[in-house]
């Protein structure tokens, strides 16, 4: 390798707090190539954006490098002045942000957020340059776009913004702190993909912080694994892939759910994160790992090159610890260990039958707030999710799947259509009679953190709902039943009196489970469960949940935009856009055979940690319509690359391909009946489908 | 836009006739016109006959709300409510009960309320938003703990101790500007500037910590650290990022107390002996003048929706993502 561009040496980074420093990064060295895209892996809090941005010296007020160095070309960033950094910054290192949301100026114009990079290299007019950045960083009609502030653009939007303001200055190095985090995969596909032409053309390097194995596969050329506040392995992301080294890193894998996985346990990595309050004299991760002996609780494990180019830092690969040796042992654990009972719970009638659920807002204007049109934020949904069975609901952001959830719910009163639970009309039910039926049905949310009240404790949480629908008659037998919930979802009974701040993400999400099955439900919904946690503690959410339907015959409606996690865990699959169904079937008919361009779009656009499988993309251009004023015609026509002339004059119908499987695209019915008309859409195409049984 | 602010407009005459209602019945139901001839009249002079005849002299002998005795429209219009009330809505605010004209006293003396209120508005802005953005400045140092400890010990002192502490030292020992009192015409800059001095001191300390506030709220923000990343001077990155964001709240919340200032200052008025409409309310109360107060609370309610809808569209200006509709 050439003389490196960057060179991180030993980076110490703490955290002053009350209770003492915080040691969020621990010695941390990197070597950054020109040119290369280098990925740093790790879960959150592992210090990984803390190191970029300690090589940004961006760090907040709190923060402070205490050791290290870190070299570009000659010069040691830490001890420049602050006025010699800022001509670094912005010039030779250059910042991308996870949320472009909040990383723009709201008040400042995008124009002028770009020029203000440009203007520091001389004074004068930067239009055309502003111009020619924002048309490099794919944004279409620029001289309009320049003149717009933030909220007037996209997520994905913002985010070429952001990189146009990096590119503004030509860095030699981007470094990159979870660019795609917020953005959908259709979505993260398009940055991701403009990341590396730019690179490509400009030969940057990329400085990678991710916590996604896909992203990683997809981009990098060298790997680095971060836990704990230091790197555990470096290596080149075939070798990384092909087979990793550490443990952690193998856990990591393991914990991944997939279509291989399905019916049996994730892995998950046991115990969590040690705090960084204190010194380590030892390994971190032993405490966690299936194959910690004596040396790894006594000594530091030092940086060991067990294969040309990689490092690893584990005492599995040091001669010097003899009589252990990765080679005697296989990594086993309690992967793939099938679930207790698997066969399938046969499927008898359905417990939830949802027939063209339509939720519409009304847009008002003008003097008197009339209503000038509705906002069609689900518009003719039809599922069925039979007992004991998981049907997961997919989309990209603003497609209308949480509104669904909400719809059946009743939280949401639905515009029309039917939501039928075990042969009751939810949406004729009020009052009471909604409130007794709320015992049947309840729902998780994304975030852990805001969905429970932070000043009741966590028993008064759960007693709640068992209160509101008369379970258990005394305290005494409500305490009873919180304790056998809170056994049921893998926490203590002592942790009734504590509130929800003192949990880690993963635990809160138990609560919410348990919160949710407190009044012995017969559905749950789960709203992307586990999109707010990371991947080790999404396995342990997964696997719980699995357990759960096993044991008590729960059906879930699963809305997730994860398609892994669809793979592993359910059995149907309804994917939306734009407030309609597109495509259904079986997890293996729509995720292996899938036939809307919507759907296999999606499918393509899913980083995977297999970088040997080279896999056309599939690009959709543009960002996903308003629902206020959906496309003419099949909705998703504009973006669509197989798109036809008849495709812009009505929606298809629903074509049948087995019973299960179904996709509403004119590429497989004529739809010559399918008249869109305003309300009589799917009754039109309920009579005139066609059953085109799939052939293999 | 337009449509907004008529659908506000039209809001706004409800809320007026509701405030007017209530005033109407605090004044005259709790305490009735008799009370109120007792009170002009004095203890001693009292007789039925006396009552009688002050309230003929200023309108209160006729009933509250409905005349039944009158004719037509007339059961209605020659009542106390429609008499002093009603003409309220046309900004007709009819004579005090010593006679003046009210209007008249309102419009001469809104001039040396605004003469006051304004400079010490605008000039108070500057001085605590260029105090709030030093501290901010300096965040996290001795510095910032000293200023902070200083604002809280600034807005604890009652505004009474500022004026008679200003009129003291300035006014007495100092022997620059007159103690109190007023002169119309160019003469009076030397009696406005010492209340002006006061007013703005006395609303540094409060004004000052919460601009700090906000000032160190948008200096959390993600877009500063995308402005520091982009490598600008901490002089760009606090005035062109943080000040114009940090304007936003502090320029609505200015909108909102504009047209009060016509209101102007009860407490620095009389203290300082200005002829101002602070001091033209506090004296109706000695006298019990309840048609002045009437008219100065029903002033003050419209002042104060106009003030809301002022900030509404204020709002439009400074932010670019707010657009009525």
């Amino acid at each position: 390798m050439s003389e490196p561009l960057l060179e991180v040496r030993g980076l110490k980074t703490w955290f002053d707090t009350a209770g003492g420093p915080i040691r969020a990064v621990e010695g941390v060295d990197l070597s950054i190539a020109r040119g290369e895209t280098f990925a740093l892996l790790g879960e959150s809090g592992c210090g990984k954006s803390m190191t970029a941005l300690s090589i940004m010296r961006l760090l907040p007020a709190a923060g402070r490098v205490v050791a290290g160095e870190v070299r570009l070309g000659a010069r040691n960033l830490l001890a420049l002045p602050e006025m010699a950094m800022r001509g670094v910054r912005g010039r030779q290192l250059a910042m991308i942000f996870q949320e472009p949301q909040s990383s723009l100026n709201p008040v400042l114009s995008v124009g002028t957020q770009i020029a203000e990079t440009l203007r520091r290299r001389g004074k004068g007019s930067h239009e055309r340059r502003v111009l020619d950045l924002l048309d490099a960083v794919g944004i279409p009609d620029p001289p309009r776009r320049a003149r717009e502030y933030p909220h007037q653009l996209s997520g994905g939007m913002k985010q070429r913004v952001m990189i146009a303001i990096a590119l503004a200055g030509e860095p030699e190095l981007l470094i990159a702190d979870e660019p795609t985090t917020a953005l959908d995969v259709t979505i993260q596909a398009q940055v991701l993909a403009l990341l590396r032409d730019l690179q490509r053309r400009t030969g940057m390097a990329l400085l990678l912080i991710t916590h996604d194995l896909g992203v990683v596969a997809e981009m990098a050329d060298r790997v680095a694994v971060m836990y704990a506040g230091h790197v555990v392995e470096q290596a080149p992301a075939t070798a990384f892939f092909a087979q990793p080294a550490h443990p952690y890193s193998r856990k990591l894998f393991a914990s991944l759910p997939n279509l291989g996985k399905r019916a049996t346990r994730l892995a998950v990595i046991r115990g969590s994160v040690p705090s960084l309050a204190h010194e380590f004299k030892a390994c971190r991760f032993e405490a966690r790992c299936d194959y910690a002996w004596s040396a790894c609780r006594e000594t530091l494990p030092r940086w060991l090159e067990h294969e040309p180019g990689r490092r690893v830092r584990c005492h599995l690969y040091d001669p010097a610890q003899a009589g252990e040796s990765l080679t005697d042992r296989d990594f086993v654990g309690d992967t793939g260990k099938p679930m207790a009972g698997t066969e399938p719970i046969p499927v008898r009638g359905s417990l939830l039958q949802v027939d063209n659920l339509k939720v519409h807002f009304p847009i008002h204007a003008g003097l008197f707030k009339r209503v000038v049109g509705h906002v069609r934020a689900v518009d003719g949904v039809s599922l069925a999710i039979p007992p004991g069975r998981t049907l997961a609901l997919v989309g990209e952001s603003g497609c209308g799947k949480t509104t669904v959830g909400k719809g059946i719910l009743q939280l949401l009163r639905p515009s029309a259509g039917s939501v039928q639970y075990a042969g009751e009309e939810l949406t004729r039910l009020g009052g009471r009679a909604l409130r007794r039926r709320r015992k049947e049905l309840q729902i998780i949310f994304q975030d852990p953190y805001s969905s429970m009240n932070p000043r009741m404790m966590i028993g008064d949480i759960l007693e709640e709902g068992m209160i509101a629908q008369r379970i258990g008659r005394t305290r005494a037998a409500r305490l009873e039943r919180v304790a056998a919930l809170l056994a049921q979802v893998g926490l203590d009974a002592d942790v009734m009196r504590r509130y929800p701040h003192e949990f880690s993400g993963g635990q809160r999400q138990r609560i919410c489970i348990a919160r949710a099955l407190a009044v012995d439900p017969k559905l749950i919904i789960c709203d992307e469960p586990t999109s707010a946690l990371d991947v080790s503690v999404q396995a342990q959410i997964l696997n719980l949940l699995q357990e759960l339907q096993q044991r008590l015959g729960l059906s879930y409606l699963f809305i997730t935009h994860n398609l892994a996690v669809v793979e592993y865990l359910a059995h149907e699959v309804a994917v939306m856009y734009l407030g309609r169904v597109v495509e259904q079937g079986t997890v293996e008919e729509v995720l292996h055979a899938p036939r809307h361009p919507y759907t296999r779009a999606l499918l393509s656009a899913v980083p995977t940690v297999d970088p040997q499988s080279k896999r056309e993309i599939i690009r959709l251009a543009g960002d996903l319509p308003s629902p206020a004023n959906p496309p003419a015609g099949c909705h998703f026509h504009p973006r669509c690359p197989q798109a036809m002339p008849q495709c812009r004059e009505g929606y298809p119908g629903a074509t049948h391909f087995s019973t299960t499987h179904s996709a509403r695209c004119y590429l497989y019915g004529d739809g010559a009946y399918a008249q869109d008309a305003e309300n009589g859409a799917y009754a039109a195409t309920e009579k005139t489908e066609r059953h085109v049984i799939r052939s293999r | 836009m337009i449509a907004y602010i008529i659908r506000r407009t039209l809001y706004a005459v409800p809320i007026l006739i509701g405030v007017n209602l209530l005033t109407f019945f605090l004044f005259f139901v709790v305490n009735s016109p008799d009370d109120m001839a007792r009170m002009h009249l004095g203890m001693k002079r009292v007789t039925p006959a006396a009552v009688e005849q002050w309230k003929h002299a200023h309108g209160y002998d006729q009933p509250l709300l409905w005349n039944a005795a009158a004719g037509g429209a007339a059961k209605l219009t020659d009542t106390i409510f429609y008499a002093k009330s009603v003409r309220l809505f046309m900004f007709d605010f009819g004579r005090s009960d010593e006679g003046r004209d009210i209007g008249y006293d309102i419009r001469q003396r809104m001039w040396p309320s605004l003469a006051i209120a304004i400079p010490t508005l605008l000039i108070g802005l500057l001085v605590n938003i260029t105090f709030a953005m030093l501290i901010a400045f300096f965040r996290g140092t001795a510095f910032d703990l000293a200023a902070v400890v200083l604002c809280v010990m600034m807005m604890s002192v009652s505004t009474l101790f500022y004026i008679i502490g200003g009129q003291f030292l300035i006014g007495k020992i100092f022997d620059l500007v007159p103690i109190s009192g007023y002169l119309p015409g160019i003469e009076a800059w030397k009696f406005l500037i010492l209340p002006v001095a006061v007013g703005i001191v006395s609303g540094i300390g409060m004004g000052t910590r919460w601009y700090r506030t906000i000032f160190l709220e948008e200096l959390g923000k993600d877009y500063i650290r995308t402005a520091r990343a982009k490598g600008l001077s901490e002089r760009l990155v606090l005035f062109r990022h943080a000040l114009r964001n940090a304007l936003v709240p502090i320029l609505t919340g200015i909108v909102a107390v504009l047209p009060l200032l016509f209101m102007g200052s009860l407490l620095l008025e009389s203290f300082f002996g200005i002829p101002g409409l602070g001091s033209y309310t506090i004296d109706a109360i000695n006298s019990q003048d309840f048609a002045i107060v009437r008219a100065m609370v029903f002033l003050g309610s419209a002042l104060y929706i106009i003030g809301l809808l002022l900030t509404d569209i204020s709002y439009t200006v400074v932010d670019p993502r707010v657009r009525l509709r």
